[in-house]
């Protein structure tokens, strides 16, 4: 049986990939999947303490992250699309609109 | 054996992150991506959690993974697929993989062997979820669907031309 404490550390090293891509990437859409990236991460590690105590509430609750996740594109991808219709292009470094 | 399992799984899981992360691309990224969800899938059933492996598979691999492609080719177009394929010798190769796939899975229907199945108040069957988040996740469970309402309206709102 692999011990809780390696998927942990699998998961930790997928949350700081997604949190690298959200850095260094400059398309939305990257930074996007890198965010669920990150989330499924952290999903993985709920699971692994539930795992680990023998309950099922972690896997309740990576329930409700992945229905946040899904209404989160579902609305995030509709705000980029909008923002390409006005701007035309797709690069966050364009898009310092709410920065005064 | 499953510590072997694991490690495999873990490589291809670490592996396409970094396709992800690194590759220039939107679209080869967002199939790093499906081959990510699909790898932290397998690794949710060597965790027992045989629910949630099959609502990610549906809901990630499946549903957002959709919406993911469908943007990048709205918004990001790519040279359309008309004339002769420069590389329909390593296209070709499609054919014995799918008959390879096809094999392996009459292979396992044939033998389904190995893995006992579980009982129904397994931890991470359906019905301890069930029951759970109709019990004491019930609020959060009313809550998840007005959110998705929300969503669905602002979305709508979103992408209407005004």
């Amino acid at each position: 049986m692999v011990p809780e404490s390696y998927y942990l550390a699998l998961s930790a090293v997928l949350f700081a990939i997604g949190v690298m891509g959200v850095v260094v990437r400059r398309n939305p859409l990257v930074i996007f999947m890198s965010i669920e990236l990150a989330l499924n991460a952290a999903n993985l590690a709920l699971v692994a303490f539930g795992h680990r105590h023998g309950s099922a509430d972690g896997q309740a609750m990576v329930f409700f992250v992945m229905a946040v996740a899904a209404a989160e594109v579902a609305v995030g991808l509709a705000i980029i699309v909008v923002i390409f219709r006005v701007r035309h292009r797709l690069s966050v470094d364009d898009l310092s609109l709410m920065r005064w | 054996m499953a510590a072997l399992a694991f490690g495999i799984i873990a490589f291809i899981v670490v592996g396409s992150a970094l396709g992800l992360v690194l590759k220039r691309n939107p679209i080869h990224g967002a199939l790093f991506l499906v081959v990510n969800l699909a790898g932290i899938a397998a690794l949710y059933l060597t965790l027992g959690a045989e629910f949630l492996a099959a609502a990610q598979v549906i809901v990630y691999a499946g549903a957002i993974m959709v919406l993911f492609v469908f943007a990048i080719m709205v918004l990001i177009p790519g040279k359309e697929e008309t004339g002769p394929d420069p590389r329909r010798r390593y296209r070709l190769l499609a054919i014995p993989v799918g008959v390879a796939l096809l094999a392996e899975l009459i292979l396992i229907a044939v033998r389904r062997g190995g893995v006992p199945p579980r009982g129904p108040g397994s931890p991470g069957g359906v019905e301890t979820i069930g029951r759970l988040l109709f019990t004491d996740y019930l609020f959060p469970f009313e809550l998840t669907s007005l959110l998705l309402l929300a969503a669905m309206v602002g979305v709508m709102l979103l992408a209407k031309r005004t």
